[in-house]
């Protein structure tokens, strides 16, 4: 396969955003094409069914499931409210009636002459899903969502943790390569969204979700501390359902390290903007990573519109690109050569390698599946 | 068709790769010709998979300069020798492979059969349900509803056997009302293999919410297993409804000339083809991204497990919370941070595409690998048992001999091939380094040979045996397999290392090796010698503890490898003593560039 190497991460300044709404059941959407939508807007809804809770009548009973019919005074279908009477045995001239009474409010189910077991339902859950970005509603799933879809600042980060949350953009460290350290952290970054640096640790991130700050943006963390943070251990990488308080994005990766310049930057020229993150990625079979959208002015999705996205050329001499592993990880270059056939590493692997000179001025050897291009 | 059989073209739809393989007969044999590959396009912008598998024939084409495709279409029968091909087959694990659930009354007995055939057919096993398994009836209808299967496997009472208990299990998965992974617009595939006298209830119960399909009972009576019925039914709605629904697999499905086979489906019936062939005992291992599975054929009885959040890139920080950080580092012949390790895990995990460049980065990625491979062999031997809950006939000799039933069927001094597949095995830098990972993994006991899979051609032959056996098969030893060689590891240990543990006779020379030590003897493929191995006392080497065996052993890439190292196997508890050792095993095999 010819191209090895990782697609960047998206970092853009503008660019067409486009989401898809959709309730996790079919349901009712509330606004229509063209409505123009805030982050908090409500654009479907739907109910959940409720949890069923089994019961066993005949047991509760002491009666067969075949002649269980006779004892319940409820078919399917009915309401019931808690503690009213659904089943009970004649007694004796009246008296010393078994009675099973409904632990909830809700609907009979089914009741079953096999199992001797009703099926009790509790009153269904309403669900809504907002428009997560400030947005245009564009398309229409019928009873199912909408995709809304705004012109905004872009940045994708390499792994998250918890969902989506709104918030403004605020810096907290004035150079990419500073860590965030717990003293920076004040109440005033309540509702935030906090821009940092090159680390970000389970003391800040516990005193950020404390004070109601919804976000953090940086470089990396120390899996050690994320452990401490979340309480265990991330096993596959699907994430996003945590409920910790606080979304977290990482930009760059495990350990102290410096956001990407060009991230860096762009989060800064937008200061005290709104925008929407979302922590949740997937590393499998439809990649997910997590991200910063800062909507624009909507006139400018039109222009947009007509602009074709620019088409990768992958690798070239030229390029610029980031290494993504062990030795040099982080470091940023310029590919001066991409020799054709393969060549032997340390490890004794035959790969394909380009020859890249990074900022500092060395001159490596990296092979291609380890770097990520830096598209502009 | 199988006489007819000149030129077989195969394709395998992983979740990231596409690979195509073309087999030709050549004279009386079949070898394989060529391979080509590209990227899968199941996701998107593509989102139809038949873009990847033409990319895939079209490297073919160019490779051989051969024309297989007109237009979109693969040119069948074949026309002339360098024109068309006479069959196309095809295996899938895009999109996540085939998830199932499956449900059973006695979670020993048939919802472990149950399990047995849904892991049989190729599919992950999302959850196991059961009437005892101590869960509420409430969180079984929570688990239900919150995972979305593929389909689900419901099972329960031996024929005649209990119905309520089936019943009621029918009842919460009605009640849970479960939807299906792929779309909103059909029922979930439920497949009802339990007692044939609950059917009319279950229909009653299921039939209109869920789409219902009834086999044989899968476990008729406590001491049968019937499985096939339930597997082909999995296989026939895996096509129907689970690759129907993935992206371009209806075209697809079209081109192939027999069923697209669930990729690890078709790998275990190669193993199986294959046990059965030589009539041997064999463990069949693939790591690979997200998942691990393992395949054994023990005394002719196949099984298979597949450890869904076991592998080396997805799944690689899964092996750290399953295995601890302790096990990982274990087999590091160096000192490295624990919070070091921790991060380059994680790194892996976040960047899966990439690959080791440094010595020490392929030696940590070996670790885990070796964690990866044990847990899930582990996993494998709990679940490849014999029946449970089988009546035994006692005399009074056995009451002292209190034989469970349902103990495992793996038998390491009965193995007679380890194959191992996947990246971590298969493109390790030096063949012994693949070798060493599957002896510390499995500890292979007695005379075991061990193979790689080449170039991962396993799938695409497994489906070509349902075809056509022999050519599979041929191809297999031909094509795929490299025999990496022969390990002789004594059963036993002594009280210290370096006291005597083995002497082994090849012709004229006699090697001795102590407790604790590893040899390397090269013996190239295809050569085979006999040998005599005399252990020392507390040590045996052969299955009816034999201390002195001769037998022909079959060479390989890695030559023989001698593990006097013992089992059970301990590492040195002492750090320093440890690193020693490793490091005197890696210089003994030649594992590593010094």
């Amino acid at each position: 396969m010819a191209h090895a190497y990782t697609p960047g991460l998206k970092v853009t300044k503008g660019t067409i955003i486009a989401r898809e709404r959709r309730l996790p059941l079919k349901g009712e959407v509330v606004v229509s094409i063209g409505d123009n939508v805030t982050c908090d807007t409500i654009v479907a809804r739907t109910e959940l069914p409720g949890d069923v809770q089994p019961i066993n009548l005949a047991g509760l009973l002491s009666v067969s499931p075949q002649d269980l019919e006779g004892y319940v005074l409820k078919k399917s279908g009915d309401k019931i409210k808690k503690d009213e009477v659904i089943a009970e045995t004649k007694g004796i001239f009246g008296l010393m009636k078994t009675q099973v009474k409904s632990p909830i409010d809700g609907v009979i189910e089914s009741i079953s002459n096999v199992t001797g077991q009703a099926i009790l339902r509790n009153p269904p859950t309403p669900v809504e899903v907002d428009a997560y970005i400030d947005a245009k509603v564009t398309k229409l799933f019928e009873n199912e969502g909408v995709m809304v879809e705004t012109y905004a600042t872009f940045v994708q980060g390499i792994f998250g943790i918890g969902g989506e949350a709104k918030g403004i953009i605020t810096p907290i460290v004035d150079s990419p390569d500073k860590p965030i350290t717990i003293d920076m952290i004040t109440p005033e970054h309540k509702g935030k969204i906090i821009i940092g640096g090159s680390l970000v640790t389970v003391d800040v991130l516990r005193k950020a979700a404390e004070i109601g700050c919804v976000g953090i943006v940086v470089g990396g963390i120390w899996d050690y501390d994320l452990k401490e943070f979340l309480g265990y251990d991330i096993g596959v990488a699907i994430t996003g359902s945590e409920e910790k308080g606080i979304s977290l994005i990482i930009t760059e990766g495990f350990g102290e390290m410096a956001m990407a310049d060009k991230t860096f930057k762009l989060l800064i020229e937008n200061k005290d903007n709104k925008a929407s993150i979302n922590g949740a990625t997937q590393i499998r079979a439809g990649v997910m990573r997590p991200e910063v959208i800062i909507p624009k002015e909507a006139k400018q999705v039109e222009e947009e519109k007509g602009k074709k996205d620019k088409i990768s050329k992958g690798l070239e001499v030229g390029s610029s690109i980031r290494i993504i592993r062990e030795p040099h990880f982080g470091s940023i270059g310029k590919v001066t050569n991409l020799p054709p056939e393969l060549q032997k590493i340390e490890t004794e692997a035959k790969v394909r390698i380009l020859e890249a000179e990074l900022e500092s001025g060395e001159k490596v050897k990296v092979p291609r599946a380890n770097v990520e291009l830096i598209e502009e | 068709m199988k006489d007819e059989l000149q030129t077989i073209l195969a394709t395998d739809c992983g979740s990231t790769t596409t690979k195509a393989i073309l087999i030709e007969k050549k004279g009386d044999e079949y070898r394989l010709v060529t391979r080509g590959e590209a990227p899968t396009t199941v996701e998107s912008p593509f989102e139809d998979v038949t873009r990847g598998v033409l990319n895939a024939i079209r490297e073919v084409e160019e490779l051989t300069n051969k024309k297989i495709l007109e237009g979109e279409k693969v040119i069948k029968p074949r026309k002339n020798e360098n024109e068309g091909v006479d069959i196309y087959i095809s295996t899938s694990s895009a999109g996540g492979g085939l998830q199932m659930m499956v449900a059973g009354v006695v979670k020993s007995m048939t919802a472990e059969s149950a399990a047995r055939a849904a892991l049989g057919a190729g599919a992950i096993v999302m959850e196991t349900i059961a009437s005892n398994d101590r869960r509420l009836p409430h969180q079984r209808v929570e688990i239900v509803r919150r995972l979305r299967p593929d389909m689900i496997l419901l099972s329960g009472g031996v024929d005649g056997g209990t119905i309520s208990h089936v019943a009621e299990l029918a009842e919460l998965i009605g009640a849970a009302d479960p939807r299906p992974r792929f779309g909103t617009g059909y029922n979930l595939p439920v497949i009802y293999a339990g007692n044939k006298e609950a059917r009319d209830i279950i229909r009653k119960i299921l039939e209109n919410k869920t789409d219902l399909a009834i086999v044989d009972n899968l476990r008729p009576t406590l001491e049968r297993e019937n499985l096939v019925p339930a597997r082909n039914k999995i296989h026939e709605l895996f096509m129907e409804h689970v690759m129907a629904h993935a992206p371009g697999y209806k075209k697809l499905m079209d081109w192939t000339d027999v069923s697209i086979m669930p990729t690890p489906g078709a790998v275990g019936s190669l193993i199986d083809y294959l046990a059965k062939h030589e009539e041997i005992d064999a463990i069949g291992v693939d790591i690979g991204g997200a998942t691990t599975d393992v395949f054994s054929v023990f005394g002719g009885v196949f099984n298979r497990t597949v450890s869904a959040n076991l592998g080396m890139s997805y799944s690689i920080s899964n092996v750290l919370a399953e295995s601890g950080v302790e096990n990982i580092l274990r087999w590091a012949p160096f000192d490295i941070d624990e919070k070091d390790l921790r991060n380059r895990i994680r790194n892996k995990m976040i960047r899966p595409t990439t690959i080791p460049q440094t010595l020490r980065e392929l030696e940590i990625e070996q670790a885990i690998a070796r964690e990866a491979l044990r847990l899930a062999f582990v996993q494998h031997q709990k679940m490849a048992v014999g029946l449970k809950g089988v009546q035994q006939e006692r005399t009074i000799s056995d009451t002292f001999a209190q034989a469970a039933t349902g103990i495992t069927l793996v038998d390491m001094m009965s193995l007679n091939i380890l194959i191992g597949s996947g990246g971590a095995l298969s493109h390790a830098p030096r063949r012994v380094q693949g070798a060493l990972m599957l002896i510390d993994a499995f500890l292979p006991q007695g005379i075991t040979r061990l193979g790689v899979d080449s170039i991962f051609m396993m799938p695409h032959l497994g489906v070509l045996a349902a075809v056509n056996e022999d050519a599979a098969i041929e191809v297999f030893y031909k094509d795929c397999l490299i025999p990496l060689g022969t390990c002789i590891a004594p059963v036993g240990n002594a009280k210290r290392f370096g006291l005597p543990c083995v002497k082994i006779t090849i012709g004229d020379e006699e090697l001795r090796v102590n407790y604790g030590d590893m040899v390397r003897i090269p013996l190239g493929i295809g050569e085979n010698k006999m040998v005599n191995i005399e252990t020392e006392r507390g040590f045996y080497i052969g299955p009816n503890k034999e201390r002195k065996l001769d037998t022909e052993i079959s060479g390989g890439v890695s030559g023989i490898i001698i593990d006097a190292r013992g089992r059970p196997f301990h590492l040195p508890e002492n750090k320093e003593e440890r690193i020693n050792k490793l490091s005197e095993w890696i210089k003994a095999l030649d594992v590593y560039p010094a």
